[in-house]
């Protein structure tokens, strides 16, 4: 009975299969959208968890020396003195970065480096061996060591014995810093008695990389979920509709004395078995698009943050199952009241296809009311709410409470558009379209989330672009920067530069901890370049001129939020209080910053002095002098910064950035407008009874295909006007809420007008898209089928 | 993957298919033990580096002012991944030190790895110093030496006095380890009397004793089918007697024995006269390991009992071991050191 039951319910499908092809392709298309931008952010988080697992940064204490190298007698020194460090000589080769580290006595070993084969490891401690993957690997010359593929080795990173990169990197004697183990015995001598030029650096959160591509990849997870809402809409509608129309079916097998409860658990399974098979399909495209935005994605990250992610994708278990998860568990919610009306169904209710599809106008009412309520807490969690829970909360409500908004509003308009038309067959086009729209309203609403994501997301990533760049233009006023590697070489480079440029300007800095927040003290030179360069976001009034007097000092926007440090307020540098005067943006820092002027600073910090310098200069005489630079001090590539070239740099990470979310976008405006051709082809079939009486009257088939392509461009178009104001309320709470919330500095929202149109344009294209096939077959219809209506009522 | 893992790897004297520890494994290109050994000291207490293995093993059984007993482990083991020399880092040379103090219901122990050719570990024959890290056996000659070493959570500061002359095992310093001849370079100083300070987490406790310093090397000091041994050292009231056995697959038992009179005179038992037979076990790190044994030498009339003070001194380092103080009664009373290792 059981088979026989399945077989009459499976059928259904045999006889819809275009709703099953919604339903497959509108979850597989869901899950693909999740799973790719899981896949792209596992892939990126799990080079990150390599990164630091290659190099113990973050998780242990790190002892460093003022004058860039330490010896490696003090090295010796500390560990016959009791301390547990280990040494670390970095580096680059072929510009990747070579990390040797001493398995021996480094806390985690050669970090992600499988040494179980003896051989092996004699040969790494005696010999050379590289780590690293095989991307890296390719790009070095020959240098006379083993070379072992190693997928867990971060990207870009060379993992090798210290002795090996001492030689390489022509550092025999020197180390580049220790590693501290986080136990260490309990009789030690002093730090200052053994190296007083060693300092210790304790764990910083502020190093860890994946705190500061959490913004990157929270959006990306914004973008993901809403794609996946946007499917769910469309798989609720197709099971819907399916469960109604199967109702005839369901009422004969019952009335055959099928019991109910087998016939719950028979479309359950069926549900189950579909959700699998499209959820396999959603990662498998999942995959695709994961592969095909990795590259992009791992360049935007490392451009930004300087983070190295693989460009190649991994087949990792926890989004593949994440991805059937959210599959099987949107399919269950989908289904989950169209399964609960089926248990509670009287035995011989009759099949209402119709009725189903205008049944979301019934409860419009109550609709409404939940909306205005979502809208009403939307706005007092911004309000008043404040953490990082409460800014999702408001982004959730809004979306939800504005999806619920829209039918009502939608019907608001026609009904105002149809009191207004002047014709007849305009009348009947605003009553038609308002009459429809409950069986539409669904897949608006998929296009209206997809709109606002894609307005809200663009509006965020255009603002960030906008504001780093500006940013980088106050940062990198000087037009080269030179680092210098210890202080001798510094003093050399200052008097040799002084002749040669407009300006040298040396920049100094020191660690301190600021209300108990790790900080880096400057102390520029009072030059014309910060005065005119650096924007502050509250200030004092005569700020500049005060701060160079050396009246008081300016921080940075995070050490304001973080301190609670408002103008006029007291800070303590180096043990000396300092008014704070201003208070200046510095996006991407995770730190506080305080800025004084040199000569105070050289009185606060007597022992500091200055590697880097800023200099001023005609960028046309960059080349020669970083080409002189090279030749007399020697001074390598990396030593040099040109700041055309960081612009130019800067700017490409932003055209990839756009790259991946204008991807994103095609994406989700291409699964709303999946979701308007397939609401409008349901419709089609239903609305014969509707349309033939208009026919009849005289309106020629063409033009009612014509009428029906107006019809989505006007609907699009609403949505479209609506969705607006709605992404740009989510990426006002993405950068004044969420971010502030998760990072500590708020990005000021540009508005993009010119985008949104483009958008616009997209929204009706896709729409228009999705009704030319609908308006075509309607165009097509048999008059005799038109005809049939007026004698085969139901 | 960690330190203590590649250890394992690379120790020979770690777990391994061959033997314990590998120690069963080919000379390949190092020195082997010849007999008659024929020492040059103070060069003799240095590193010998064209042997595979070496340590300078000290153990002490010590005593509080109100009694209670403690046992104290310091060790250097010296490997040579390779027997070509090579300089800096690029040293074949590793270094291990083992530091231990055990109390009636406690057991410290901690570890330290260093390369060779840094200067990070090391060992000079004259004067003495035998060093890993912070880690010192030091002195102007053998006999007089001081000792610290320090953990999380301990550590200890002691001065040494050797009280009789140095003891020669097997035929005069070769030491047979297997019926077909493996064999090692080893001597002793069993007489040092000992007292200085430990620091343990409860505080400062002074202590003295009586210490036991094992010097040992060779390239292959294991048979094949060897896979482990029981190791004792008896400071005994008429004598004292170091003692060992080396198990093998098949279930026998190689022995070796040397009974050292009080005024320092030696006599070298071969296999079969020196015996050791668990009596009762424990359960350590998940192990059953034999805590009290049955220690006897009819040659010299010596059936005693031994008793470990703590069942618990499992030695938790990148190659596990059990080392800790006993106490012996029975036809003989005393207190002494017992190693165990190889048991899986």
């Amino acid at each position: 009975m059981t088979r026989a039951g399945l077989h009459a319910l499976l059928s259904h499908w045999w006889r819809n299969p275009m709703q099953l092809f919604t339903l497959v392709v509108g979850l597989s298309l869901a899950t693909a959208l999740w799973s790719g931008v899981q896949a792209v952010n596992a892939e990126a988080r799990a080079s990150y968890d390599a990164a630091a697992a290659t190099l113990g940064e973050g998780q242990f204490a790190q002892m460093t020396s003022d004058a860039g190298m330490i010896q490696q007698a003090d090295y010796i020194k500390l560990r016959r003195a009791g301390w547990l460090v280990s040494p670390v000589v970095e580096g680059r080769l072929d510009g990747v970065r070579l990390i040797g580290l001493d398995p021996l006595t480094a806390p985690n070993g050669l970090g992600p480096v499988d040494l179980s084969d003896g051989e092996l490891t004699v040969d790494v401690l005696t010999g050379g061996v590289f780590f690293a993957t095989q991307d890296t690997l390719d790009r070095l010359s020959d240098y006379n060591v083993t070379l072992v593929p190693s997928p867990d080795v971060a990207p870009g990173v060379i993992l090798t014995d210290v002795g090996t990169a001492q030689r390489l990197l022509d550092m025999d004697g020197f180390l580049s810093r220790l590693i501290v183990a986080s136990a260490q015995p309990v009789n030690q001598a002093p730090l200052a008695d053994v190296a007083p030029d060693l300092t210790v650096r304790t764990p910083q959160n502020g190093t860890d990389v994946a705190r500061l591509t959490d913004s990157f990849h929270l959006n990306l997870t914004a973008f993901g979920l809403l794609s996946f809402a946007v499917g769910i809409f469309i798989v609720h509608g197709a099971i819907g509709l399916a469960f109604e129309q199967r109702r005839p079916v369901i009422r004969t097998l019952r009335a055959l004395g099928f019991p109910l409860r087998r016939l719950v658990a028979l479309i359950a399974v069926e549900l189950l078995a579909l959700s699998l098979i499209a959820g396999a399909i959603g990662v498998g495209l999942g995959y695709l698009i994961a592969a095909a935005l990795l590259p992009d994605v791992a360049a935007t990250i490392s451009g930004l943050y300087g983070a190295s992610v693989s460009g190649t994708l991994q087949l990792r278990p926890e989004w593949w199952l994440s991805g059937l998860l959210i599959a099987v568990g949107g399919t269950g919610m989908a289904a989950a009241t169209s399964l609960f009306q089926l248990a509670r169904m009287p035995l011989l209710a009759s099949a209402r296809p119709r009725a189903w599809a205008m049944q979301a106008g019934r409860g419009r009412l109550y609709q409404a009311a939940l909306a205005v309520g979502l809208l009403i807490l939307a706005a007092l969690l911004g309000a008043f709410g404040s953490g990082l829970i409460a800014g999702f909360g408001m982004l959730a409500a809004l979306l939800i409470g504005a999806a619920l908004a829209l039918p009502v509003v939608l019907d608001r308009v026609l009904a105002f558009g149809s009191s207004r038309a002047k014709s007849v067959i305009a009348e009947w086009f605003w009553a038609d379209t308002r009459q429809q729209l409950p069986g539409l309203s669904l897949a608006l609403m998929a296009l209206l989330l997809a709109m606002a994501a894609n307005v809200g997301v663009s509006t965020m990533v255009s603002s960030f672009r906008l504001t780093f760049t500006g940013f980088l233009d106050q940062r990198l006023a000087s037009e080269f920067y030179v680092y210098a590697d210890d202080a001798d070489q510094a003093a050399a480079l200052q008097t040799f530069l002084t002749s040669r440029v407009d300006k040298v300007l040396p920049i100094q800095s020191a660690d301190q901890d600021i209300r108990g927040l790790a900080s880096e003290i400057y102390g520029p030179t009072a030059h014309a370049t910060y005065r005119e360069n650096w924007l502050f976001l509250q200030s004092a009034p005569d700020a500049w001129p005060r701060i160079e007097a050396g009246e008081g000092a300016a921080i940075n926007e995070q050490l304001a939020r973080r301190g609670d440090i408002a103008i006029g307020d007291t800070i303590t540098i180096a043990g000396q209080p300092f008014v704070v005067l201003g208070i200046y943006g510095d996006y991407g820092n995770t730190i506080g910053q305080v800025i004084v002027t040199e000569t105070l600073f050289n009185t606060l910090f007597p022992d500091i002095r200055a590697l880097r310098f800023g200099l001023r200069m005609d960028p046309a005489d960059v080349p020669a002098l970083s080409a002189e630079l090279r030749d007399s001090f020697g001074l390598a590539e990396s030593n040099m910064i040109n700041q055309a070239g960081i612009k130019a740099f800067s700017l490409d990470v932003f055209e990839r950035t756009f790259t991946v979310t204008g991807a994103l976008n095609v994406l989700t405006l291409a699964v709303a407008g999946f979701a308007i051709l397939m609401s409008l082809l349901t419709l089609a079939t239903m609305r014969l009874p509707q349309l033939a009486p208009v026919w009849a009257q005289g309106l020629t088939r063409a033009r009612l295909g014509r009428i029906e392509i107006i019809r989505a461009v006007l609907l699009a178009l609403l949505t479209a006007a609506l969705a607006l104001p709605l992404g740009l309320a989510l990426a006002w709470t993405l950068l004044a809420v969420v971010n502030v919330e998760a990072f500590g500095w708020r990005l000021p929202m540009y508005l993009f007008p010119l985008a949104y149109l483009r958008l616009a344009v997209f929204a009706v294209i896709a729409a228009v898209l999705a009704a030319l096939w609908p308006a075509r077959k309607l165009a097509r219809t048999r008059p005799a089928d038109l005809l049939k209506v007026f004698s085969n009522e139901r | 993957m960690n330190a203590r893992v590649l250890l394992l790897l690379l120790w020979p004297f770690a777990a391994s298919a061959q033997g314990f520890a590998g120690l069963g494994t080919e000379t390949d290109g190092f020195a082997t033990p010849q007999s008659p050994a024929i020492f040059d000291f103070p060069t003799d207490h240095g590193p010998h580096a064209d042997y595979r293995i070496e340590w300078w093993y000290l153990t002490a059984n010590l005593q509080a002012a109100d009694g209670a007993p403690y046992g104290l482990q310091w060790t250097l083991f010296r490997t040579a991944l390779a027997p070509e020399q090579g300089a800096g880092w690029s040293s074949p040379q590793l270094w291990m030190g083992h530091a231990a103090v055990t109390t009636p219901d406690m057991h410290y122990v901690t570890e330290r790895l260093a390369r060779g050719g840094i200067g990070q570990a090391g060992v000079t024959a004259d004067p003495f110093e035998a060093w890993i890290d912070d880690w010192q056996l030091t002195g102007p000659d053998f006999d007089r030496l001081t000792m610290t070493a320090s953990g999380p959570d301990f550590a200890y500061d002691m001065n040494l006095t050797a009280t009789g002359p140095l003891i020669f095992h097997g035929n005069n310093g070769y030491s047979v380890k297997s019926a077909e001849g493996q064999a090692s370079y080893y001597y002793s100083q069993p007489s040092y009397t000992i007292e200085g300070t430990l620091t343990l987490p409860d505080g400062d406790v002074d202590v003295t004793g009586t210490a036991w310093l094992d010097r040992e090397w060779s390239s292959q000091p294991l048979s094949d089918d060897q896979t482990g041994w029981d190791w004792f050292s008896l400071s005994l009231d008429t004598g004292k007697l170091m003692g060992f056995r080396l198990r093998q697959t098949d279930g026998t038992v190689y022995t070796s024995a040397t009974w050292i009179t009080p005024d320092g005179q030696t006599t070298a038992y071969p296999d079969g006269a020196f015996n050791a037979d668990p009596l009762s076990t424990a359960t350590v790190d998940g192990r059953t390991i034999p805590t009290r044994w049955r220690v006897t030498l009819p040659d010299r009339n010596v059936d005693v009992t031994v008793a470990a003070i703590n069942d618990q001194a499992w030695m938790q380092t990148s190659v596990p071991y059990w080392e800790g103080p006993i106490t012996v009664t029975g036809t003989h009373t005393g207190v002494g050191y017992l190693e165990m290792t190889g048991y899986e």
